[in-house]
């Protein structure tokens, strides 16, 4: 369960921002192709492993 | 012998106290007729009977779906009501027992289900009437559990939680339990009213259901009707009743009304006079941003003052969080302190637009639906009764219940993920 580490907003700015708590807002549903690398980078380092990239 | 009218669920109560018995029960309703699986299921789709529990889910869709799958673990009787406001099925678990256990009873056989729980909430008065009532049936597939009383408590995966062994609390769906639930297995979880529409759908049919209400909202409702109303209590109604005479089943407004809250503090407010003009009918109910919910209305008059209530039920929903996850718990507290210091007369347009926006930001982001309940019913209250209030207010208080304070099995374990890192 997401813990509001804040990594993925770190790593992936352009597509997640932090709530006023800490906890990641994702804003877009498909990730544009130029940041699947970033995206896969983001959630690799969730520490809880809450982030979840969706490759289908 | 089919019944005409009303009473239909709330039939032979009287003015007696306690429980039906068994006895009491087959004179009022006749037997339970033997009933195919297929032709149970038949009848409730055909009656269009949907769950009472707040959901309105076509209840025949889940009878289907656990009958196809053929592993159904159990049929539970969900007694929870944590609704503070709704008290219709503490009356029924308590005074009708033997209507809602024979549609359980049909209801698990008609999907092959094994077992039946009722789970109540602790210290429920329905705890001895149930036991009471489950040993006067033949049948020994039924098990009575008592659980915990938050307000979270009573949502189907956190039912299924408990009754694994598990804590309280709900979490994600899907799956949804009538597709994996106990054991891993399609588990049916019933409000007790739903049930007790199925014991007499099971007796008098679809077409004897579908004689009260509309062709849209057919058969006939509990409401929990409170707040401003001379008597206050729960009331069987059919759908499509017009507002004025709901109120006037309760006896009528002891005051000239400001509001009323439809669905309990699961639903929204609504001011009085566009509630004057509706019907207890989903798709009218809907176009006004409401729904009756688990069967709640509660009439707020105008000596009260609607945000000093508001902010005193979102505090108390805030509270209510179970702390898995961050946006919930700190964005319930966050937005209930907002609206505390709107109430009091002491915020600006920026607390209101704060407010607002923590709002959006909360909706839709928890493994259950309780942040979005509460940011409903704050949205409506600022609808309903504005931004600028008064700290004099305060004390104009409706008296609008709250449910008991978390001190039991539902409260975050500590150590537990850390999950409340920063409280």
């Amino acid at each position: 369960m997401c813990d509001g580490h804040g990594l993925c907003a770190g790593l992936l700015p352009e597509l997640i921002r932090l709530d006023d708590w800490g906890y990641p807002i994702i804003e877009v549903g498909e990730v544009p192709p130029e940041l699947v690398g970033l995206a896969r980078r983001a959630a690799d380092a969730c520490p809880t492993l809450a982030l979840l990239l969706d490759e289908r | 012998m089919r019944p005409a009218g009303l009473p239909r669920l709330l039939a032979g109560l009287g003015d007696r106290s306690g429980a039906i018995t068994w006895a009491g029960h087959q004179r009022i309703h006749g037997p339970l007729p033997a009933i195919s699986a297929e032709e149970l299921i038949e009848s409730v789709a055909l009656s269009g009977l949907r769950g009472r529990g707040g959901a309105d889910f076509p209840t025949s869709l889940k009878l289907h779906a656990v009958a196809a799958a053929g592993r159904a673990a159990a049929l539970v009787v969900n007694g929870s009501e944590t609704e503070p406001a709704s008290a219709k099925d503490a009356l029924l678990l308590a005074r009708l027992p033997h209507l809602v256990l024979d549609g359980a009873l049909v209801a698990a056989s008609s999907v092959g289900a094994p077992q039946v729980i009722v789970k109540v909430g602790n210290g429920s008065p329905a705890i001895a009437a149930m036991g009471a009532a489950i040993a006067e049936r033949p049948e020994g597939r039924i098990a009575l559990v008592a659980g915990p009383t938050g307000y979270v408590t009573g949502e189907e995966s956190a039912v299924v939680n408990f009754l694994s062994g598990g804590p309280p609390l709900p979490t994600f769906v899907p799956p949804r339990p009538y597709q994996r639930g106990l054991r891993g297995r399609p588990t049916l979880i019933q409000n007790p009213e739903t049930l007790a529409h199925i014991a007499l759908i099971a007796r008098h049919g679809p077409n004897w259901y579908r004689e009260l209400g509309t062709w849209a909202d057919p058969g006939s409702a509990l409401v929990t009707i409170s707040g401003a109303v001379r008597n206050p209590g729960v009331y069987e109604l059919a759908f499509g009743t017009r507002m004025a005479d709901l109120l006037a089943a309760a006896g009528g407004e002891t005051e000239p009304l400001q509001a009323l809250l439809m669905g309990g503090y699961f639903g929204t407010w609504m001011g009085a006079e566009a509630a004057a003009g509706l019907r207890l009918a989903r798709e009218e109910l809907g176009g006004a941003g409401g729904s009756l919910g688990a069967g709640v209305v509660i009439a707020l008059g105008r000596s009260a003052c609607g945000l000093h209530e508001s902010a005193r039920i979102v505090a108390y929903l805030a509270r209510q969080s179970s702390g898995q996850c961050g946006p919930c718990l700190h964005g319930l507290a966050a937005i209930a302190a907002a609206l505390r210091t709107l109430a009091d007369g002491r915020g600006d347009a920026e607390t209101a637009w704060t407010l607002r926006r923590w709002c959006s930001e909360v909706r839709g982001r928890g493994a259950c639906h309780h942040p979005d309940g509460v940011v409903r019913l704050v949205e409506s209250t600022l609808r309903v009764f504005g931004t600028h209030g008064h700290a004099e207010c305060r004390a104009r208080t409706a008296g609008l219940p709250l449910g008991p304070e978390k001190t039991d099995g539902a409260e975050p374990q500590a150590g537990a993920g850390d999950r409340t890192r920063g409280v």
